[in-house]
């Protein structure tokens, strides 16, 4: 080899140890300004759980959508004894009426997707893009669906859940509203947003 | 020469050899030759820039006064409004132009559609053309949170929700753009910074790419004939003229006057545009509480929304909801390979078979369709007239290279004609 030519192997041998060098570099230098878009502690102390007194609350009503937790509006509804029996008549038009999908703690997943059986903790925010739906707890004919059995409907795509939160098939909406980690403090005070050592 | 014509050429001498000014405006205006058959679809592109000078300078000048936190967004929307000199003009010229922007880039794309502009050799001219419109769809989104008004807020809401819809990593790639559980200040302080900073240089640098790769390629006409092929003696095109003065004085300013006359208009008398430019629930401020009762988005999204929204049923496992993304984003997304779906020997649509005219009317049809039923509730009719749309916005596209090629062209003559 003349003094003159170029050693082709060693030049891409050191253009390809550079490439990596610098693509390493690039990718550790992503690391800073990827992570300071994730929450910041300020945004996760702010998502703290909630404590919201139910003593007033009376069948078929709902509290909300003024107790929000992580900025997420919750609903808190007593159902009543009617409204109860609507739930295990089964209705046929629901998408995952045994609640098989994740949408609730372990402790929620059963017929009436609660702990006690009459009250109800939501987060009120529409599965499918994140509108709050309208709680529509009268069983009568609406604009929306002739044999409505009460339940919950969302005006931005038309999605339809039942008193238990429970998604209907053939909706934009994917999955059951979501259930958020709760217990009871005591009698009358739900905390929202913590499992209480129950899970 | 005079005295000062003498100072002038000596001043001149001395910055040419040091920055290639003289060369470039040759290059690029007096000696830039533009085919001499333009016509009115061929002011959208100055216009356009006229719009982004708009929206830069009096975007400028709205972050003086705004502040982006949630505490003190729409508050300093109303203090400019009500208390800064002229705010409510510089935030009008700035609304107005998004609406002006969205007008004009949508006119610029028909006309390059029309006429074969995406074909050999301004490929490129195109695909920079569709990332400028994809930023100017982000800028527009991320400008819309601002006011953190309540239909800021809910349409945000829906839009980052949709990353949600990406199975396994969805919900906490939306809770990583938000940066925190739900849309807050946070998420509008970031906005505000994608917003002002990030995406205007972004579209600034495809802009300058834009044009100088169109300025590489030379300009297309009406005719779709290639002027570089007929030189006169000087190597010339026998059809085309400098761009300056020819088109500057001649075409784009009346262009631009009459353009301003129409822009003042709408934003001195009709600036909220009956509710489609400044939605009415944006005059209440941000309630994570309380969707209202329509969420629609601003007109210039509404065809991609209808899509969106179309997509009603599961497949192959996945959500409803999934397939709404893909068909939203593959929809925005698809017209960056027009270049290689279109094989018909002419541009122009004036050469090309009948196939290609029906396929463009009837798409341009179900495009406007699409974004009439994007700002109307969805209902089971609306949303199979959707459907149906959406097929034929899609079969556009990808059935081109089948009827490009069998459809019977006309002779495309030599010379272009005049308008």
């Amino acid at each position: 080899m003349s003094e003159n030519s170029v050693n082709t192997r060693r030049r891409n041998f050191l253009i390809g140890a550079t490439s990596v060098v610098g693509a390493a570099g690039v990718a550790g230098v992503a690391v800073p300004f990827i992570g300071s878009w994730n929450p910041s502690a300020k945004a996760l102390a702010a998502g703290a759980p909630i404590k919201v007194d139910v003593s007033k609350l009376s069948p078929g009503d709902i509290l909300g959508p003024i107790p929000a937790w992580r900025d997420k509006p919750i609903f808190v509804i007593k159902r009543s004894e009617a409204q109860l029996d609507s739930l295990n008549s089964k209705n046929g038009r629901l998408a995952d009426p045994d609640s098989t999908r994740p949408q609730q703690p372990e402790y929620a997943q059963n017929d009436t997707r609660s702990i006690k059986p009459d009250l109800l903790v939501l987060v009120g925010l529409c599965t499918h893009l994140g509108c709050s739906p309208q709680f529509k707890p009268m069983v009568q004919p609406e604009q929306f669906d002739q044999e409505w059995m009460g339940g919950f409907f969302c005006a931005c795509h038309g999605s339809k859940f039942d008193l238990a939160g429970r998604v209907y098939s053939g909706v934009p909406a994917p999955a059951n509203l979501e259930v958020p980690p709760h217990y009871y403090e005591s009698d009358s005070v739900i905390v929202i947003g913590e499992d209480g050592g129950v899970a | 020469m005079s005295a000062l014509q003498e100072s002038f050429k000596n001043v001149m001498d001395w910055v040419d050899a040091r920055l290639p000014v003289t060369e470039t405006y040759e290059k690029h205006m007096s000696k830039y030759y533009a085919p001499k058959n333009f016509n009115f679809w061929y002011l959208f592109g100055v216009l356009a820039t006229v719009v982004l000078v708009n929206q830069l300078l009096t975007g400028i000048w709205l972050t003086m006064s705004y502040v982006p936190t949630g505490d003190g967004a729409f508050a300093s929307i109303e203090y400019i409004m009500r208390d800064v000199e002229y705010g409510w003009m510089l935030r009008y010229m700035h609304s107005t132009g998004a609406s002006a922007f969205f007008f004009v880039v949508y006119l610029h794309m028909f006309r390059g559609l029309a006429y074969g502009s995406y074909q050999k050799p301004r490929e490129l001219i195109w695909i920079l053309g569709m990332l400028i419109y994809i930023a100017l769809m982000a800028e527009g989104f991320f400008g819309y949170l601002l006011p953190w008004g309540n239909m800021s807020y809910w349409a945000g809401q829906v839009i980052v929700s949709l990353a949600g819809a990406i199975p396994v990593v969805g919900d906490s790639l939306a809770t990583w753009v938000r940066g925190d559980f739900n849309i807050s200040g946070i998420t509008l302080n970031r906005f505000f910074a994608l917003h002002v900073v990030l995406i205007p240089l972004v579209l600034i640098v495809l802009v300058f790419l834009h044009i100088l790769a169109l300025h590489e390629v030379g300009s297309n006409n009406p005719d779709g004939i290639d002027i570089k092929k007929n030189l006169d003696v000087d190597g010339k095109p026998v059809d085309g003229v400098p761009f300056h003065p020819h088109y500057t004085i001649g075409h784009d300013l009346p262009g631009i006057v009459l353009f301003l006359f129409f822009f003042c208009g709408v934003m001195f008398f009709w600036p909220d545009g009956g509710g489609y430019f400044i939605e009415h629930p944006n005059y209440e401020p941000a309630n994570p509480l309380k969707t209202p009762e329509l969420i629609a988005p601003v007109w210039y999204y509404t065809p991609f929304y209808s899509m969106l929204r179309a997509a009603t049923f599961p497949l192959f496992g996945l959500d409803a909801k999934f397939w709404g993304l893909v068909v939203m984003a593959g929809a925005i997304a698809l017209p960056i390979v027009l270049p290689w779906l279109d094989r018909s020997p002419v541009r122009s649509i004036r050469y090309k078979g009948m196939g290609s005219k029906l396929f463009l009317a009837v798409f341009i049809v179900a495009f406007f369709i699409l974004g009439y039923l994007g700002t109307k509730h969805p209902t089971a009719e609306r949303t199979l007239v959707a459907q149906i749309c959406t097929a034929i916005y899609f079969g556009y596209f990808l059935l081109m290279p089948w009827y490009t090629k069998v459809e019977k062209t006309k002779p495309v003559p030599e010379r272009v004609t005049m308008p």
